[in-house]
């Protein structure tokens, strides 16, 4: 055993942990997301140069990385410095599941997004799926040499942003059926398509996408007829590994934050980390944060397992997560005071983001039923 | 021990409901019911009705125009109100400045004050915490000179809730600094429109802008706006944050949260069942549930045991930490309820009288920012670790 990362990765670690250090700060970011941006273009490219968008793709895929670390390690700093850039929705998500399900010609597209030139979106959450990867009930329909796309998407990440929209949908079986799901590539302004966007709470950017009747070719099916959904799930792990590890990085700039707070924030004469009171609490977010950094390290150590072994890791990751996301978001507001909750301090972003990560891909009563579910299996 | 309201309790729950389904209008019980924002004209339009109905001033003597209900009648009157979606009464004058200027305000205090605050001339704010005395409110700096028969104020509030809409604050200020911290303090009355005030607005995590910064730039204030005797404000401001407390456990705005928990709960599909049959999201609900209904006869215990008119002593505390508890995971349970439609931040809807979701659920776009806005439940009037300082100091003599 060994739980040091590679020297490679500890290189590409400190490499993003500097630039992030120089290129990105909380007053910035702050003003582009109140200007109405999603993102900021110039940073997301500087990105690109510096491989960060590579590393989440593996060699095969002309990229230098994608292994579960890889993710772990970059995710972990993406959510330090708080980023909103569209890297997990085009890279892990969509980015993903090309890489698993394209055929040569239909993965030409990922150098385009290792360089940042194209983003990708996964529209797959419905308005009524909820958390159920299963729960699809967009249609395709054959009509000769093309497909007709019908549906509601919801929440898509980053939907208006991208250039290219991975789309689920059912060309056969039931709603809540696993097979019959099929992926397809769909321009987003393809006719037939209206997208509305929007803001997240946390900063980060959603769209609802309606297709009425969209046209599209056939070679635009990623892989087999309705057969998508195993690589829908795997796209789904690395994308839990993906928000986990930022929500890592989140909860040490957080206690970062409240140590220091608790050292130089005098109350009654005295620095109120003083108090044993909230000494205990703070020593408890400690330790709950290396639970949730060896529960990441597991699920990234077990990401390229056997699908059984993967997603039990999958889903103790997320509740795992989830609730110490949670204890560290109300307590170090909590320990702050009125400071805590304010738009012009840091941690409230991180607040936003690690409450929010919770929502996405499956909270922590989901993945505490579905781990319960695997076991049995 | 009897447990049952009596015949005349009911009679007055029928006709506050009565009043309540007739008089709300339902412009404003939509924007409570879905969590939206009230503006400055929603709240003086409600504080209307009520006090053209004489039911604003519910913790008031008759002879200034209140109801003088019991503590049994105001549970009441307050359970009803929030099931109705009736807004909050603002309580910065009605609940918080009354109280201390019956009790230590002169005559001509009084007479000035209290009827503009029931015909809503006058919105009040409160001006106690500054950047360095928070949970140490005595260490406040803000000062006030004797300059002829006007003080001169110099200094700074902040976390001053709706401040944006006050013309008047009541603060305290340091009037004596060769003395212990306690001892050197005022209870001062500002008008907000003298020269030299300034108010900031501080923006939040749930996107609003409900608190503010209040500076004070050399702001001449007569010597007839000093409450009882210069010094002497520290004694005014504890019994201001004792009265400030009867309400704080909440339970009306509890009993609210759940009802509207259940009902999205009922209607949200998980799986191709309803949420409420999820067993682990069901156990949340009913350990809440269970908190609450013993919280609500807490409450009660409480408050009847104090004196008629009179606030309750240091078990107000316990109301306040387990009262807060349960409405913070109120709101918890409701953000998690929503799911995946808990990330947009839909400010405009949030803003409008327009109730149609533009992208899903009714109740979605006020769920995560409500969530975030009651963690300054276990901040505020004294946070959570105060009290239980209080308790341990008070009650348990640690």
């Amino acid at each position: 055993m060994d739980f040091n990362h590679t020297e490679e990765r500890m290189i590409l670690r400190d490499m993003l942990q500097r630039f992030m250090a120089d290129h990105y700060n909380h007053e910035a970011r702050r003003k582009l997301i109140a200007s109405g941006e999603a993102y900021d273009k110039n940073l997301f490219y500087k990105l690109a140069e510096l491989g960060i968008l590579g590393a989440m793709f593996g060699e095969e895929n002309n990229g230098f990385g994608g292994s579960g670390f890889d993710l772990m390690v970059v995710f972990e700093e993406l959510g330090r410095a708080g980023v909103i850039e569209p890297i997990l929705s085009s890279c892990v998500l969509a980015g993903g599941l090309l890489a698993e399900l394209g055929n040569d010609i239909q993965k030409t597209i990922i150098d385009d997004v290792i360089t940042g030139t194209s983003i990708l979106a996964f529209a797959h959450g419905e308005p009524q799926s909820r958390y159920n990867l299963n729960h699809v009930v967009t249609t395709a329909e054959t009509d000769e040499a093309e497909i007709i796309i019908n549906g509601t998407k919801s929440n898509v990440i980053n939907g208006k942003q991208a250039n290219l929209l991975l789309v689920s949908a059912r060309e056969n079986s039931n709603e809540y059926d696993e097979t019959g799901i099929s992926v397809f590539i769909v321009p987003l302004d393809s006719k037939g398509i209206t997208c509305i966007d929007h803001h997240n709470i946390d900063g980060t950017s959603g769209a609802r996408i309606i297709f009425d009747n969209v046209r599209i070719e056939k070679v635009a099916r990623l892989g087999k007829i309705g057969a998508a959904f195993p690589a829908i799930e795997t796209a789904n792990a690395r994308a839990i590994l993906a928000v986990s590890s930022e929500a890592i990085g989140a909860m040490e700039a957080a206690k970062t934050l409240t140590i220091e707070y608790l050292r130089e924030r005098k109350q009654f004469g005295v620095p109120i980390g003083s108090f044993q009171a909230l000494q205990h609490r703070m020593a408890d977010v400690l330790i709950e944060i290396e639970q949730a950094r060896s529960s990441v390290i597991n699920l990234a150590g077990h990401l390229e397992t056997k699908r059984d072994t993967r997603e039990r890791y999958v889903s103790a990751t997320k509740n795992l997560v989830g609730r110490v996301g949670q204890l560290v978001a109300e307590e170090t507001i909590q320990m702050h005071g009125g400071i805590g909750m304010t738009d012009e301090y840091a941690l409230s972003h991180f607040v936003r983001r690690l409450t929010m990560i919770d929502h996405l891909f499956g909270d922590v009563d989901y993945h505490l039923e579905r781990f319960i579910t695997l076991n049995v299996a | 021990m009897d447990l049952n309201y009596t015949d005349e309790q009911q009679d007055f729950r029928t006709e506050v409901r009565t009043f309540l389904n007739k008089s709300l209008p339902i412009h404003i019980c939509e924007k409570v019911r879905l969590g939206k924002r009230l503006t400055k004209a929603d709240s003086k339009q409600w504080n209307k009705i009520l006090n053209d109905q004489g039911w604003l001033a519910t913790n008031w003597p008759k002879k200034y125009g209140g109801t003088e209900w019991d503590a049994i009648q105001r549970q009441i009157f307050e359970e009803e109100a929030c099931l109705a979606h009736a807004p909050r009464i603002v309580p910065f004058g009605l609940t918080m400045l009354a109280p201390v200027l019956f009790a230590f305000g002169n005559e001509a205090q009084k007479q000035r004050f209290l009827p503009r605050i029931l015909n809503g001339e006058d919105w009040w704010c409160q001006g106690y915490s500054e950047p360095d005395a928070g949970s140490d409110l005595a260490s406040i700096k803000t000062r006030a000179e004797l300059d002829g028969d006007h003080y001169v104020v110099n200094g700074q509030k902040t976390w001053t809730t709706l401040g944006q809409h006050a013309n008047w604050i009541f603060c305290l200020v340091r009037t004596n600094f060769d003395v212990k911290k306690q001892a050197g303090i005022s209870f001062l009355l500002i008008n907000m429109e003298t020269p030299g005030v300034t108010v900031r607005p501080i923006h939040l995590i749930d996107g609003e802008a409900e608190v503010n910064e209040v500076f004070f730039e050399n702001v001449r204030v007569p010597i007839e706006n000093l409450v009882g005797e210069q010094d002497k404000g520290w004694t005014y401001a504890k019994y201001l944050l004792t009265h400030e407390r009867t309400n704080i456990a909440g339970v009306g705005f509890s009993n609210a949260a759940l009802a509207t928990l259940k009902h999205v709960a009922a209607s949200i599909m998980s799986g191709g069942k309803p949420l409420n049959q999820s067993p682990y999201f069901a156990a949340r609900m009913a350990q809440v549930e269970i908190d609450l209904m013993a919280m609500r006869t807490t409450n009660l215990r409480v408050v009847s045991a104090a004196a008629k008119g009179q606030a309750p002593g240091a078990e107000s505390s316990m109301l306040k930490i387990k009262g807060t508890l349960i409405r913070q995971e109120l709101s918890s349970l409701l953000r998690r309820a929503i799911g995946p439609d808990a990330m947009p931040y839909l400010p405009n809807y949030l803003d409008s009288g327009d109730n149609a979701d533009p992208l899903n659920f009714e109740y979605a776009p006020a769920a995560s920012p409500n969530y975030f806005n009651m963690r300054k439940l276990s901040i505020f009037g004294g946070a959570n670790e105060i009290q239980r300082n209080i308790i341990s100091k008070t009650i348990l003599k640690l």
